[in-house]
Formats: structure tokens, sequence, C-alpha cells
């Protein structure tokens, strides 16, 4: 039995930004992550968010937290409209040689689940989440 | 809008990081340093993070710029007091900042910068 | 089928009084507080817990336990066999619970009058479809439950394994012994960066001779703790590469770009070196054999 608890926050400017780290590292501790785990995936948080407020041109991000009984865990799942990725495994790969690298590959190691879909020119969506047990 | 307060430690300029930090700030800060390194003809810049409970790829940037930037003008940057749980997650990022001097404290920070005054001996292979 | 269904519901309902009775009978037979982890009163409430969970299930017309009006009786289910899983008793133990309220209802349908044999039949059938069901989800969450307390003690197998010690002032030593898979390395780099801010270290030194083989990703954990550590301000000496390692990450075309010496003691000069400091020796008045452990200091 899985229960969960989503807010849906926007993701416009640096203070949204800034607002979903926050967030996340709240569900993060009451997940029970570590310290380590907490920061990891506040971090990857941090990476897609800026990726949707620049490259995205704004978006929303729904946080959550999840307890499937055995094991709990924070998941995000950010949706912009935005000009979408043409290479997605490109784009993974990049790190952060291309200057404002999309850090999407950094996100995922962070992350224990991570998804990504993507279409050029209709907007990009991406999940990433972290799960302790 | 605020600047980060930038100090003035010997030789060295201190920057000590507290707030999350968004584009226009970081600009500004690297401006502020480019001058004051010029203007004191700093040899180091020591960067304290230690108060960051978060460093992603933006910051990780700017701290190579910093770097890179101080470089052309000889000076030493010093990343110091980044949290072990950041460290961590910087590698994994796949961020390991090679182009930054690091160390645990401002104290050893300062060190790192004065020994470049003097030649230091980097041979291990035991010469004796 | 619905009709059934609320028809036993009906029966359990007016029979408690003689199921619940019957049932602990059954599971204090097959031994259950023999060992004396568990109290009569305490199963005696778990019984009926369940009984009008599933009563209530039964009610909703449903006979598939993974339904809705079903997840009150499989969470009481999970939560006894997490606790038993925990406590230590059997798998068999634990489903027993379950399986042994079947005699108990088919007795009480059974006796129920007004009922035409085919439907007493079909009932049973599904009592005990249904109890079959309930069985294996308690097996099922028992074998979670035993699987994360494995998992948890190998954590801290992993933790005990890879100490940190000091050497000298600011000079950390790590034994790793055994496969550095990614979540060992998790683990080294914690305990590692703890201890270079709580001794203030400037240079640890990994020792891998207890580290079988050194492939490519071994290597590349090896190069993320070094990575780790550098960011906090000290420096990464490997020691303990034996021939074939050497030879083995040749052929791989595998890096370390670090420092690496073939001993312990090697590194451990090169660190003494680094930080400043060197062994001497004293001169000592006593003959030879009168040597002590005091003999050599480090300055």
């Amino acid at each position: 039995m899985t229960t969960a608890k989503t807010e849906r926050l926007d993701l416009r400017t640096f203070d949204d930004v800034v607002r979903v780290r926050q967030h996340t590292r709240v569900l993060a501790i009451e997940a029970g992550l570590s310290l380590v785990d907490q920061t990891k995936i506040v971090t990857a948080a941090s990476e897609i968010a800026r990726n949707t407020v620049i490259h995205g041109g704004g978006g929303v991000v729904a946080v959550s937290l999840l307890d499937e009984g055995t094991r709990k865990g924070v998941r995000l799942v950010f949706e912009d409209q935005g000009p979408g990725i043409a290479d997605i495994e490109q784009a993974l790969r990049d790190g952060f040689t291309s200057g404002d690298g999309l850090g999407l590959g950094g996100a995922r190691r962070l992350s224990n689940e991570f998804a990504i879909a993507s279409t050029a020119g209709v907007g990009t969506k991406v999940t990433i989440g972290h799960w302790k047990g | 809008m605020d600047r980060i307060p930038i100090l003035k430690l010997g030789d060295a300029l201190l920057v000590t990081v507290q707030v999350d930090m968004h584009d226009q700030l970081a600009t500004a800060l690297e401006e502020d340093l480019t001058a004051k390194i010029v203007a004191h003809g700093a040899k180091g810049v020591l960067i304290d993070i230690s108060a960051l409970e978060i460093v992603d790829s933006f910051i990780g940037r700017m701290l190579d710029n910093i770097a890179a930037v101080s470089r052309i003008l000889d000076a030493d940057t010093v990343v110091v007091g980044m949290r072990p749980a950041v460290a961590i997650t910087l590698v994994e990022l796949g961020l390991s900042l090679t182009g930054v001097k690091t160390a645990l404290n401002v104290e050893r920070g300062m060190a790192l910068i004065k020994t470049r005054a003097t030649p230091r001996d980097d041979d291990d292979d035991g010469e004796d | 089928m619905t009709g059934e269904l609320g028809t036993l519901a009906n029966i359990v309902s007016n029979n408690e009084g003689k199921i619940l009775p019957e049932w602990l009978d059954l599971l204090k037979g097959s031994g259950v507080l023999q060992s004396g982890r568990m109290k009569e009163e305490e199963l005696a409430t778990q019984c009926r817990g369940f009984l009008h969970a599933l009563r209530d299930g039964l009610a909703s017309g449903e006979s598939d336990s993974g339904h809705e009006s079903y997840a009150a009786a499989r969470e009481i289910l999970a939560d006894f066999s997490r606790s038993r899983a925990i406590q230590g008793f059997s798998p068999r133990e634990t489903a027993t619970f379950v399986f042994s309220l079947k005699q108990p209802l088919f007795n009480v349908v059974n006796r129920e009058k007004g009922l035409a044999p085919a439907v007493v039949v079909q009932t049973i059938w599904t009592i005990t479809a249904l109890l079959d069901q309930f069985g294996l989800h308690t097996v099922e969450v028992y074998q979670k439950s035993r699987e994360s307390i494995i998992s948890r003690q190998q954590r801290e197998i992993l933790e005990l394994s890879t100490p940190v010690v000091k050497l000298w002032k600011g000079i950390l030593a790590l034994p790793v012994i055994g496969t550095l898979d990614s979540e060992r390395t998790q683990i080294v780099m914690e305990n590692l960066l703890q201890a270079i801010v709580t001794e203030g270290a400037e240079i640890a030194i990994i020792d891998i001779t207890g580290v079988p083989t050194v492939d490519t990703l071994t290597a590349q954990h090896l190069l993320k703790t070094t990575a780790a550590a550098r960011l906090m301000g000290a420096d990464c000496i490997i020691s303990g590469i034996r021939p074939q390692i050497a030879q083995t990450m040749v052929h791989l075309g595998v890096e370390l770009n670090v420092i690496s010496k073939a001993t312990l003691a090697d590194a451990f000069q090169v660190a003494l070196r680094r930080t400043g400091r060197a062994i001497t020796k004293l001169k000592s008045a006593a003959p030879d054999n009168g040597k002590s452990l005091d003999d050599d200091r480090v300055g």
C-alpha cells in the first residue's frame, strides 16, 4: 500500500529553485534518508530545477514523499513546455563539457530512480527519486 | 542587490559564501574578486564554503571560473571547508574541481598560499 | 457471487464467539505460544482484529484479497509478519496464523442451517481461496522483512570492515579488505571524509593489499574516493599494490592518477616527509640486545 504526499511547485525564478531545494530537503529527512543521500537528491533536484528554469522556459515540479511500507522515498517530477531535448543520449553523456551542460547525467548518478521523456519543440519531463530501504 | 563581501587577509582575499547564489550574485562576485586581486596584488583567493549544504554544478562552475581568472592574474584559489556530504555528491556529479586547490579550513588554506612563494620539494620518490 | 459472500460475512459475525476460541485452540495446539515469545492475550487480540477485518472485507462482496476492502486485513497480517520476522519465528509459524482459520470457518459454515449443499461447497471454496491468498501475503511480507534485516546486517559488517586508522598526526590509513563495490565505496568515502574532518588529516593512505583484483570499476571507485578526499584538502596515496594487480592494471589500461607505493611502510615514509617529518634513530647507550620499542623516534 503506497501512500504519497505531493506538492506542486512553480518553477519560474531562481527563488523557486531555492524553494524546491528546501522542500526536497524536508521530505528527504522525513523519508529517513542519510545526510549524504539527502544531499544527493537535493543537489539532483537543484540541477533539474535550474534546467527547467533556464532551458525549459519555466515549468512545474511535483515533489512527493512516498511510503511503500518496506521502503520510503522522495520523488520529483519536473515538466516544462520548452524546446525539448533533441538527443537525450547525448545530453545524458555531456556532463559539463558543453559549458552550460544540462547536468542530466550527474542528476541520474545521484538518484536511484531516473526517467526522462522529451520531444523537440514540445517539452520535457524528468523524474528523479531517491529511496531508502 | 547584495554583493558578497570580500575581506583582505594578509596577501590573500577571503570570501565566505553563506547564501544560495543566483546568476547575478555569482557574476558580481567574479567581477569584484577580479578587481580586488589586481587592486591589492593579492597572491591568493580563499573561498570558504563551510556553510554550504549543497554545491551544485552552477556553484562548481563559478568556483572553476574564479580559479581560472585568478590564475591569469597570478593568484591561487583555495576552496576551504567543504562538507563531507558535499564532497561525495560533487564527485558523483562528476565535478572534481581539478582547477582549484582545496584545504580543510581557512588556516590551512592560508598556509597553502604562503608556501607558493617558496619552491616546494614535490619529489616523493625517495631520492635520499 | 456477492450474495454468498454477504451470507458468509453474516455467518462470521454471528458466530464470532465460536470461531475465535476454536482458532485460538488450533494455534495453541500448533505450538505458537510454547516458545514464550508471545502471550495469549496478544494472540487473541490479533485474531480478533484479523477476523473483523476479514468480515468487513467479505461484507463488501469482494473475493480478491488484493482489493481495497481487504486493505485493513492485509495491514494487520503485514504488521504480524514483520514482527514475527524480527522476533525470529519461522515462516511456517507465521503462515499458520492464517491457515488455521480455515477449520473454524468450515465448521460454522457446515453447521449453518438453511444453506443448500451447493452453496456450502461454494462458500468453503471461497474461504479456502481467500485464506490461501492471505497466507501467501503473510509469507511474502515475512520474506521481505528477513531480507531487509539481512541487508542491514550486511551494511553493519561493511562499516565495521573498513576502519580508518590514524598513523600519525594528520596521516590516516585505510586498509581495505575484500572487493570494493559501489556500496562499499560509499561507506569508505563517508568514513574517510569524516575522519579527515575529525583528525584534520592532510594525507590518507589507502592500502589495497587485501583487495583481490583491481579492474576498471574498482579503479574508478578508488579514484572517486581520492577525488573526494582531495576536495576536503587531503591528498591520497595508494599502497599495497601487488605485482599481479600492477600487471592487470596495465593490461586493462587502468590508470590511477595518484601516487602509489608498493607497501604501506613506503607510503608512510612519503606521508611523513610531505608533512615535514622524518624518522631518526636515537644514539642509544644500551647494547644491541637491549633494544626496546622506544629506540626509533619519530620527530
